[in-house]
């Protein structure tokens, strides 16, 4: 795989402030990336960088082998952005609004129909095309901006913040959309504070604090280095025993094995110890009421990382 | 311009990459908008009026002499100023009522980060605004200078004679380029501000400037530079003549004395006239066009070079604006 983002170095002040601090990302064709971390972690200003909108202050940017400060046209007319905030001239058209974009492009005449029309279906905004944006809802703007964005036909989509201000049911399909995107084979660098939102979709995420991304990876990687496990089992029993504690601790794999409210027990484990772990409370004379396992939580990991970084600071 | 230069030598493609797809944007925005109608229902009024009133005069008086195109735009009426007169207010009002908004009104509507992030740079934005306004304001007076010749031609029954012609055209061409300075004005204040209403509030502030207090202030100043010890005719003449030069850092002077010199073809001089600038000249016969026109060249110039400088500087400011909301 090729990588199609890289930057090095990268390093953006505001006065006496570093809003990103030495940034190594690489993002690699046809990855769905998740860049997340709190407000004012420095995701809108890297993102920035990456389009060449914002000069860093050091380290260098490639995007798709170019230089965004140098060859900002080039890399412009290959990358699609949809800012945090996406604005429209509410007195103009859907159709209208995008027909300006695709002239920015250079698109014309018959080409730049078939574009149109092709991004407008994609979205779902055909029917609504000649109603004026001052109507849209939030959602639908959202959407419109992804149309305008597949006007390019671009090989990379920067999304900053996408699922913000979207109510969970939008928030739901707006993801979808991404992910047929990503199926079309486009590599997405998307922004989030809002990390268990996004998480499922991501084939990795760098995380974020005060300009620092220190932690890459798939969700589960990162789950097994901040963690020290992967997966959590969660077993209902008849009973809780101290025996059937101990005999699933020592069940291989498993990490360390905590009660939950009810008859409930977590199993914290490096593997997937599904099996194991039903014989293990079967064999010991209780009975199983219920086992499922729980996805790993970006959030937990989030801020479980941080708070170890900020204890061995001090 | 140095910054702007360093900026693009280092930088791949035109800065002109979707200029014209910016101007036909904008001027199809300009042309269509409430505040267009309200400024062209107002300078039709004026221009109606004041011509109306000009050619009764003209028919009363049996005025029938070879400028009288001219006069249309010249004569006045109590209380009724001449066209001329309501030029200088009309012109940089509207000028910058085209501008004013053009580069906050899109941070405000969120739109300046999607506009930015098509392959166009910052140049071809602001480039593209301001030549969007330009035309329009163009478009503008041309259409009135249009109707008032077929008023003329209605109401004087005469055709205009090609001086008169090639005169009002220049006149147009320089009432053009004086509201292009308003226009470049408001466009570099809807940089620096972020509420188009300060920016607007800040371009009249300007303008009312020049046009009330620049030549209290003018006179003032070359009263501190240029004191009048003895009572000569040189320190007085010198104190005059440094009272004119600053007036002339004024657009307004500069246009008005364009309008001077184009629309009254028997001015053969601006500013202080000296009775040995007048030997030999037969007091009373017009000047030909083109040295009227050598007259005015140094005030179309300035005219053009202040707008240059203006919209350099809103360059340099655009630039190294944060572009984010
Ligand atoms: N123009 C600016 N001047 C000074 N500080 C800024 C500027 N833009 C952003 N910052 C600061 O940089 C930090 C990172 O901002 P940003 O990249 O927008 O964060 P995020 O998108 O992760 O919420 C914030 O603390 C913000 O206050
Ligand atoms: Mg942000």
């Amino acid at each position: 795989m090729r990588d199609v983002i890289v930057t090095r170095d990268l390093t953006k002040r505001y006065g006496n402030f570093t809003a990103v601090d030495n940034l190594n990302l690489t993002v690699r064709q046809g990855e769905v990336f998740g860049l997340l971390g709190p407000n004012g972690a420095g995701k809108t200003t890297t993102i920035l960088m990456i389009l060449g909108l914002t000069e860093p202050t050091s380290g260098q940017i490639e995007v798709l082998g170019y230089d965004p400060t140098r060859q900002p046209l080039t890399v412009k007319s290959r990358v699609g952005y949809l800012p945090d905030q996406v604005g429209f001239y509410d007195e103009l058209t859907a159709l209208e609004n995008l027909h300006y974009i695709a002239r920015l492009n250079g698109l014309n005449g018959k080409n730049a129909d078939t574009r149109l029309q092709a991004a407008l279906e994609k979205v779902g905004l055909q029917a609504v095309a000649h109603k004026r944006v001052g109507t849209f809802s939030r959602g639908m703007r959202q959407r419109l901006g992804v149309a305008e964005v597949l006007l390019k036909q671009p090989e990379i989509i920067i999304m900053d913040e996408p699922t913000q201000g979207l109510d969970p049911e939008g928030a739901r399909e707006f993801l979808q959309l991404v992910q047929s995107l990503k199926e079309e084979g486009i590599t997405i660098l998307l922004s989030s504070h809002l990390l268990h939102q996004v998480q499922a979709i991501c084939d990795r995420v760098g995380l974020f604090n005060r300009g620092r991304m220190e932690l890459v990876g798939t969700v589960d990687e990162l789950a097994r280095k901040v963690l020290g496990r992967a997966y959590r089992v969660i077993v209902e029993v008849d009973e809780i025993t101290p025996e059937l504690t101990e005999t699933l601790k020592a069940v291989p794999g498993a990490v360390d094995v905590h009660p939950l409210e009810g008859n409930r027990l977590a199993v914290e484990a490096a593997g997937e110890i599904r099996h194991e772990v039903a014989q293990a409370i079967v064999q010991s004379g209780r009975r199983l009421l219920g086992l499922y396992m729980e996805a790993q939580n970006l959030d937990e990991i989030y801020a479980h990382y941080f708070k170890e970084v900020e204890h061995g600071a001090r | 311009m140095a910054l702007a230069e360093r900026v693009q030598s280092r930088r791949e493609g035109s800065p002109w990459t979707g200029l014209w797809a910016v101007v036909a944007k904008e001027m199809a925005d300009h042309l269509t908008s409430a505040r267009m109608r309200i400024l062209e229902f107002l300078i039709l009024l004026t221009a109606g009026g004041t011509v109306y009133v000009a050619m009764q005069q003209i028919r009363s008086a049996g005025i029938s002499e070879q400028f009288v195109y001219l006069r249309l735009f010249t004569l006045a009426q109590d209380p009724l100023p001449a066209l001329v007169g309501f030029l200088v207010f009309l012109v940089p009002l509207i000028a910058i009522a085209l501008g004013f908004d053009a580069v906050n009104g899109e941070f405000n509507r969120k739109t300046l980060s999607r506009i930015l992030s098509q392959p166009i740079y910052r140049d071809a934005l602001l480039m593209g605004k301001f030549l969007a306004g330009l035309f329009t304001l163009a478009l503008v007076f041309t259409a009135i200078w249009l109707l008032i010749f077929g008023m003329g031609m209605i109401g004087l029954g005469v055709a205009p004679g090609s001086e008169d012609v090639g005169r009002l055209l220049w006149f147009l061409l320089a009432t053009v380029f004086y509201g292009g300075i308003w226009l470049a004005l408001a466009q570099m204040f809807s940089v620096v501000f972020r509420q188009p209403a300060t920016a607007a509030l800040a371009s009249i502030a300007v303008w009312l400037f020049f046009t009330v207090f620049w030549e209290i202030l003018a006179g003032l100043l070359a009263q501190a530079l240029h004191p009048i010890q003895f009572g000569l005719a040189q320190e007085i003449l010198g104190q005059a003549q440094l009272q004119m030069t600053l007036e002339r850092f004024s657009p307004n002077t500069l246009y008005a004395e364009s309008m001077v010199a184009l629309l009254n073809p028997t001015v053969r001089s601006l500013g202080l006239v000296l009775p040995s600038q007048l030997q030999g000249a037969i007091l009373g016969t017009p000047l030909p066009l083109s040295q009227s026109l050598l007259l005015i060249w140094p005030h179309l110039t300035g005219l053009i070079a202040v707008t240059i400088l203006i919209f350099a500087l809103s360059y340099v400011l655009f630039q190294r604006q944060e572009i984010r909301a």
